[in-house]
């Protein structure tokens, strides 16, 4: 428990995990990460269970998705891990300032992700596609909102982590929340890979 | 070291509500668990009165159905889980030999959610009714089509918030259990209990989060309108059945592995033997927890998943028969040839084995899935896992809380009263559910508020309310030995059962606010017999004497579970006629439910903006310590 142990000059190569509260963060971000997997898993299964009863006269799922849209929204959730990575480089070089702008690039991607989001589903309501409407709709914007309110999560928590770091600077406490940040960002963009698959492609073509 | 951050300590109740302290949560989940355990045995006891015989109108049906279901409810989440958590918390980083867990806030986060969970829960009964429809809350009886009062939205967002608390205690302890080991700890040099309590909390991580998305898909149902489990929309009422025992049966396992864990301890130190085939014991725990997930559907072979399915879960499940029948042989094997000593600690234990081997014979009937056609849903199943959970953990536990006492409160807890009880609550369970399996095989029902004269089921139901009654008689022996204890001085030795083989033995007992004054350092499995057959009395340490750095109490913890109480109670009470006022409009909104879940996050914010720098604790304040003791 050598805590937060002040490290004067410069900081080791990995700073998340320079002490044990950073390495047991890690770590324990790790197996949070494994349960949030089974959270979507579960959530993936319910969909697949209830995707086809949409109910008579309601919008089907090949009706509904816009292609395009989707695939934008796709393409920049992925850049947007890529930008994490570089932002988690720049951190193991101790380029703060690079690293804060990554983040903050980041998070203007996240927020573009957001609202194309909210565009698609103002745009299904629209079309008789709501909440309430068939087995269907629940469970997609159960599963597909789930993973829109982590992407706001995350947004909220990188914006916090930046400010934090403007702050404090750079250092053994703050490193690993940043790093773990990260891994969330990264989870949440798998989850996202899958969800274009399953709900997106798989709703285009059966 | 930094030094200069002032030390914070608070004292009395401020000190219970903000502590951060794994060894005081595990005394708060012990309290809270102890008075859910009270609740549900006094639920358990109205039930029994109401059966005692033919025709009975002692509770209103639907009173009984209130019953049963929160009984059952309570027992597994509000008295089982949490009871589990305060061995684990009191006793495992004591045994890796660990200054604290690896995360000692979210350690009271866990405890705090757990306990408001529970409350909100238990508030049903004075808000219009409590859950009615089985611990299970199978589909379509638990939707709002069936069940419109706002009992079930208690169950689900009451189980939601608890949830939490059960999920992020488990990941503390994976990963205080792989981080936080003294120098030497092994893993394969790991007392039993906390390989138990390792294991059990994987089956944690990966089995609560499907119950927490099950509970949230059902509170959308009741309260958004969604249709996840509502026929007529299209939703299917079997996909709750497989999310609930997706989580339910690794549950089972998450319940009865740490009394595997405590059952190999006791054994061990009161046969003053080395625990028979340890690394097979390692391996069968691993085993029971994998093969865990695989078996989830032996609760729905009624349902009609069809032939294939059945099959397959029916040899899955009597799988777990060989890990379990190895276990059993190895407190068999570790008692042959010992120099036992009967105990209470001990008479738990060695009581355990047959009763559990019962449980479990029983388990592999229920497992064959033509013979399950017949026994499902009737008094039999009821025996079967009762037998597995009273007879297997709760006995566990009962055996844990007399072995730990001492190291737990600084007294030795008294053994004549223990005897009294354990007589009276063994005597007692025999009574009330041996029966049952007849009554089951006669086709008794499950979950029926009366039956009829002339069945054959008379003198049976009534000797089982007469074992239900002695097993209270039980309980109320132990209540009066912990109040007899509690008077008496706090005198208990280090090791006070003289036999102690692990390291919670070494320090005294209750163990000081940093536990170990210096990191052990661990030579081999049972490492304070080791040093104790090297002619011994104390660990190498692994490190000189120093400063200790501990986490400052917080508040924040407490205030979280409190804004998820209150966002539970805006949720449910969001919808409803409330007229036209300003109350309505509040509610309409969900403004409550935004207020609680502010307070929650504001909570968050907070700890993750004002680092925690802890304090130290000197190296005189250690020694003074140590003086005092020797």
């Amino acid at each position: 428990m050598s805590g937060h142990a002040h490290v004067d000059g410069k900081l080791p190569h990995e700073p998340e995990k320079a002490t044990l509260e950073g390495r047991n963060k890690v770590l324990g971000f790790w197996l949070f990460l494994g349960g949030e997997t089974v959270l979507f898993g579960t959530l993936f299964s319910a969909f697949l269970a209830l995707r086809h009863q949409v109910g008579d006269g309601n919008p089907t799922a090949n009706e509904l998705f816009e292609l395009p849209t989707v695939a934008l929204a796709t393409f920049i959730l992925l850049t947007s891990s890529l930008t994490s990575v570089f932002a988690i480089q720049s951190m193991h070089t101790n380029k703060v300032k690079s690293m804060l702008w990554w983040l903050v690039i980041t998070v203007i991607f996240g927020l573009a992700f957001l609202g194309l989001e909210i565009y698609e589903f103002n745009n299904y309501v629209h079309e008789g596609h709501k909440f309430s409407t068939s087995a269907f709709s629940s469970s997609f914007y159960t599963l597909v909102g789930f993973h829109g309110a982590h992407v706001l999560f995350g947004v909220l928590w990188i914006s916090i982590l930046i400010a934090q770091v403007l702050k404090k600077g750079l250092n053994v406490v703050t490193a690993p929340k940043i790093y773990v940040a990260g891994m969330y960002w990264h989870f949440i963009d798998v989850v996202w890979v899958f969800i274009f698959t399953v709900v997106y492609l798989m709703g285009k073509v059966g | 070291m930094a030094h200069g951050h002032k030390v914070k300590r608070y004292s009395g109740l401020k000190d219970w509500l903000t502590t951060v302290d794994h060894k005081k949560i595990g005394i708060l989940y012990l309290l809270s668990g102890g008075f859910f355990f009270l609740v549900g045995g006094l639920e358990a006891l109205l039930i029994r009165i109401q059966l005692w015989k033919p025709l009975n109108d002692f509770v209103a049906a639907h009173t009984f159905n209130e019953l049963l279901t929160m009984h059952g409810t309570t027992m597994i989440f509000l008295a089982a889980m949490p009871m589990i958590f305060a061995l684990m918390n009191a006793i495992v980083p004591l045994q890796i030999g660990a200054r604290d867990v690896a995360f000692p806030f979210v350690n009271a986060i866990g405890f705090w959610t757990f306990f408001a969970g529970g409350v909100l829960l238990n508030v049903s009964w004075f808000a219009g009714g409590a859950p009615d429809a089985g611990w299970t809350a199978y589909a379509p009886l638990s939707t709002a089509t069936y069940s419109s009062t706002h009992g079930l939205d208690y169950y689900v967002i009451g189980l939601q918030i608890a949830g939490i608390g059960t999920l992020v205690g488990g990941i503390n302890f994976l990963a205080t259990i792989i981080n936080m080991r003294a120098p030497g700890m092994s893993f394969m040099r790991m007392p039993m209990f906390t390989w138990t309590a390792f294991i059990t909390s994987a089956l944690i991580l990966f089995a609560f989060p499907a119950l927490t998305v099950g509970l949230v898909a059902m509170m959308f149902d009741r309260v958004f309108s969604a249709n996840f489990f509502e026929p007529t929309n299209g939703g299917n009422a079997v996909l709750w059945e497989h999310i609930f025992w997706i989580f339910g049966h690794p549950e089972v396992y998450i319940l009865i592995l740490p009394a595997f864990g405590v059952i190999s301890e006791v054994i061990s130190t009161f046969s003053r033997k080395r625990l028979f085939g340890y690394s097979s014991m390692v391996f069968a725990t691993v085993l029971i927890g994998f093969l865990g997930f695989m078996v989830w559907a032996h609760h729905m072979f009624t349902t009609g998943l069809g032939p294939v399915a059945n099959a397959l879960f029916s040899i899955a499940t009597m799988l777990i028969a060989v890990p379990t029948g190895i276990k059993i042989f190895n407190w068999l094997f570790t008692m042959w040839g010992g120099s036992i000593r009967f105990t209470t600690a001990n008479l738990f234990a060695v009581g355990f084995v047959p009763t559990f081997v019962m449980g479990g014979v029983t388990g592999v009937m229920l497992a064959a899935a033509p013979a399950d056609f017949q026994y499902h849903d009737s008094y039999f199943v009821v025996a079967h896992f009762h037998y597995v959970i009273v007879g297997g953990l709760i006995l566990g536990l009962f055996s844990g809380l007399f072995y730990w006492w001492p190291k737990m409160f600084g007294r030795m807890l008294n053994e004549t009263l223990g005897k009294i009880f354990f007589w009276l609550f063994f005597i007692g369970f025999h009574l009330t559910f041996f029966v049952q399996h007849f009554l089951g095989l006669m086709g008794m029902p499950r979950r029926v508020w009366t039956y009829l004269d002339g069945l054959g089921f008379n003198n049976l139901n009534l000797i089982s309310t007469i074992g239900a009654m002695t097993m209270g008689l039980g309980t109320i022996v132990f209540l009066i030995n912990i109040v007899v204890t509690s008077a008496k001085p706090r005198n208990a030795s280090n090791d006070p059962w003289e036999d102690g083989r692990t390291l919670e033995w070494t320090i005294p007992s209750p163990a000081p606010e940093y536990n170990f004054a210096q990191t052990p350092l661990v030579r081999g499995y049972d490492a304070f017999w080791k040093e104790k057959m090297e002619g011994k009395t104390e660990m190498v340490p692994a490190e000189p004497l120093g400063p200790i750095h501990m986490p400052s109490p917080s508040s924040l913890p407490l205030f979280m579970s409190i804004g998820l109480f209150i966002a539970g109670l805006g949720f449910m009470y969001a919808k409803g006629d409330y007229g036209t006022g300003a109350w309505a409009w509040i509610l309409h909104h969900h403004i409550v439910a935004i207020f609680g879940l502010a307070i929650t996050l504001t909570c968050m914010f907070l700890r993750s903006v004002f680092d925690d720098h802890g304090f130290h604790i000197e190296t005189d304040e250690i020694l003074r310590d140590k003086g005092v003791k020797a």
